[in-house]
């Protein structure tokens, strides 16, 4: 019997600097591959310091490279950013409910990502590049506080060079090369022109600006139940078992991290549940 | 018709639980309190001690003819079956890679003395370990090989809400074997019966007497428990009242008395919460290590920027409202069994009965 609690070692293959404090790792997954579903999570534990919940920001079609992008925040996300190729880390997983990409098929989709939120959608954006032709328009509206936070800087490029797509960047903050929009990210949504009998809305960022996201979304007639944010609470287990992810009644390992604002709209109205 | 073993003879049993190498672990009295500990022989039973609780109170008082006559403790089955600490895995470095080994195989178990409630609390930490989706190893080995021994309740303590939760004081399913004290003119005895097949070879091998008189004997004595009962909670509608309540005035006002403690939900016998942390040595060898854990605590919701309950209110909150209301949502029963340890054992005498009957019905704050 596999006993969940325990991880499966794996050699980092690659590691590439996005920030200055975000690291994206890619993992050799070959012995163990990690099928994962877009929005999925993994527990990745660096040996004797602890244990973290990281989104897998890959690509779902390649499951023997386990791509995590992850920020040097405390005290076991700032060592495992240290890590360089041929280091290991424990892996488990994948854990949790994904983005309702294959309910999406059809719609037009909005990707609406802010700061690190762009992680956990990247592969939700993979899989309708891979996949166009089942969906409508397909938006990725990302924010971030400067162009130095912005993550996948050269691959937005290329998303952005396609006729297929449509992808929007704005900063809190510009720079002297900027010549992009300024402001929130609710402002692409506004100016998205789109049509809500037929769209889809999924964001990932601070609860805040999801909020915002979703608020704004609602106000332009998209249906709650068409509208999914992915939460962050904190994991100790990631099998429904610790108690520590409740949130109102859901556990967010399990019945998260992506939810439709019809479920959980109603929480964030409340603090502290 | 009933089988009973005389009380002379209570040695036999804790011979036979233990038969196997199995630990039989029952009520002992230590410092003041029934706790749950390994006993091999009768004399280290809490024999001839009876309990009193109240709010924030708890006394044991002497002079009780009975072995069992003492309700409940500090501890309960999840003391023994999800223990307060324990190894999940070990590591050791291997090269640039780790290699994993399981911890030790878990004590084969006899819980002797168990209640109504605390058969019922097994059932609640079943769905919660065993039945949502991914079993937790360390529960499910230990819980597998365990022998449940209860006792029949003959009163309750006056913390006792156990029939309003429809969990006791009958204890009527989940065991091995049930005990029914019995002391009357024919003298001391405890009725034995089997509510499995393992209780059932058990009591075969016991120097059981047949007892006529004795076939209504759990019966008798839970009904006396149930007429002594005053306590009770007002469960119908409660989980939408509750949960109508979330931001109502009363989540203040009990964090001006809760202590913060976590207190409740340590001697709470279905609270599951637990945190994992690693443990080195000099060695370089590593383990993870779980231990029980609170929503009480700041910590328990920290993540990057800070705990997303930081006001004790919210984390009262979430206390009272799970136990009676999203464990309805997440595991289709109530998460109190009505045992009352929380409130004999919370040092301010916060009753969850009353907080619960208040909370819920406390007037919605408008925005
Ligand atoms: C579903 C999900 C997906 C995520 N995806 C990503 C991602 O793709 N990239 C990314 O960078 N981040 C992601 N995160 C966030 C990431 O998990 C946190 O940033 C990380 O846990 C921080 O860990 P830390 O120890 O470095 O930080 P710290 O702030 O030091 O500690 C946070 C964690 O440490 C533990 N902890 C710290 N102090 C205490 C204490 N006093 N008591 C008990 N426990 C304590 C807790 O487990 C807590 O989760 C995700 C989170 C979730 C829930
Ligand atoms: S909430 Fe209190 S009364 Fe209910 S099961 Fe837990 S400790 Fe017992
Ligand atoms: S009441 Fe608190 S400690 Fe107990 S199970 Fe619920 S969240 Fe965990
Ligand atoms: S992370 Fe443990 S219950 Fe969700």
């Amino acid at each position: 019997m596999n006993d969940p609690w325990v991880p499966v070692p794996m050699t980092i293959r690659s590691r590439r600097q996005e920030t200055s404090d975000t690291v994206t790792f890619e993992l050799d997954a070959s012995a163990a591959p990690v099928r994962f579903r877009p929005g999925q999570f993994t527990m990745l534990w660096r040996y004797g310091l602890g244990e973290v919940a990281i989104s897998v920001s890959g690509d779902p079609r390649e499951p023997e490279r386990l791509v995590h992008t992850i920020r040097a925040v405390g005290a076991v996300t700032r060592p495992i950013t240290q890590l360089r190729p041929g280091d290991v880390l424990g892996v488990r997983g994948p854990f949790g409910r994904p983005w309702p990409v294959d309910e999406a098929e059809g719609s037009d989709v909005v990707l609406v990502a802010g700061g690190l939120g762009m992680a956990p959608l990247r592969p939700a954006w993979l899989h309708l590049l891979a996949n166009r032709e089942r969906y409508g328009r397909v938006l990725l509206l990302v924010g971030a506080r400067t162009p130095a936070d912005l993550l996948f800087p050269d691959q937005l490029g290329a998303w952005r060079a396609r006729f297929d797509t449509e992808v929007q960047v704005t900063v809190d903050r510009a720079d002297a090369g900027w010549r992009g929009p300024i402001g929130v990210v609710t402002r692409l949504l506004e100016r998205a022109g789109l049509d809500p009998a037929r769209t889809r809305v999924m964001t990932c960022g601070p609860e805040v600006m999801m909020k915002f996201v979703a608020r704004e979304a609602l106000r332009q007639g998209i249906p709650a139940d068409r509208i999914a944010v992915s939460m962050e609470r904190n994991m100790q287990c990631a099998i429904g078992v610790c108690g520590h992810c409740q949130w109102g009644a859901d556990f967010v390992c399990r019945d998260g991290p992506v939810f439709g604002w019809d479920r959980v709209g109603a929480r964030f109205a409340v603090a502290g549940v | 018709m009933a089988r009973a073993l005389p009380i002379t003879h209570l040695q036999a049993l804790l011979d036979r639980l233990g038969a196997d190498g199995r630990t039989v672990v029952g009520p002992v009295a230590r410092d003041g309190a029934v706790v749950l500990e390994p006993v091999r022989i009768v004399d280290e039973l809490a024999q001839g001690w009876r309990d009193e609780q109240a709010p924030g109170r708890y006394r044991l008082v002497p002079g009780e003819p009975r072995v069992f006559g003492a309700l409940l403790g500090p501890q309960s089955p999840k003391t023994w079956l999800y223990p307060a600490k324990l190894t999940l895995f070990r590591a050791e470095r291997d090269g640039a890679s780790f290699r994993t080994t399981s911890p030790d195989r878990p004590p084969r178990l006899a819980l002797l003395g168990l209640r109504a409630c605390d058969l019922a609390a097994i059932r609640l930490q079943d769905r919660v370990l065993l039945g949502s989706g991914v079993e937790d190893p360390a529960y499910a080995s230990r819980r597998r090989e365990v022998l449940l021994v209860a006792v029949q309740c003959h009163r309750s303590a006056e913390t006792c809400f156990c029939a309003s939760m429809d969990t006791g004081p009958e204890v009527s399913s989940g065991y091995d074997l049930r005990l029914t004290e019995v002391i009357d003119e024919r003298g001391h005895r405890l009725v034995v019966e089997a509510g499995s097949e393992a209780g059932r070879a058990i009591a075969a091998d016991l120097p059981l007497v047949d007892v006529p008189h004795d076939d209504d004997a759990a019966s008798r004595q839970a009904a006396e428990a149930r007429a002594g009962q005053s306590k009770s909670l007002r469960t119908e509608g409660l989980r939408e009242r509750l949960l109508d309540a979330l931001r109502g005035p009363h989540w203040d006002e009990v964090a001006t008395r809760c202590l913060g403690c976590a207190g409740c939900t340590m001697v709470c016998p279905t609270c599951f919460c637990t945190a994992v942390a690693d443990v080195t040595d000099a060695t370089g060898a590593a383990e993870r290590v779980r231990r029980w854990d609170s929503c009480f605590h700041t910590e328990f919701t920290h993540v990057h920027g800070g705990p997303t309950r930081a006001e004790l209110a919210a984390r009262y909150r979430q206390w009272l409202t799970h136990k009676l209301a999203t464990w309805h949502d997440q595991f289709g029963t109530s998460g109190c069994v009505g045992c009352g340890r929380c409130t004999t054992w919370c040092p301010a005498g916060i009753d969850l009965v009353a907080e619960a009957e208040r909370a819920a019905t406390a007037e919605r704050r408008t925005e």
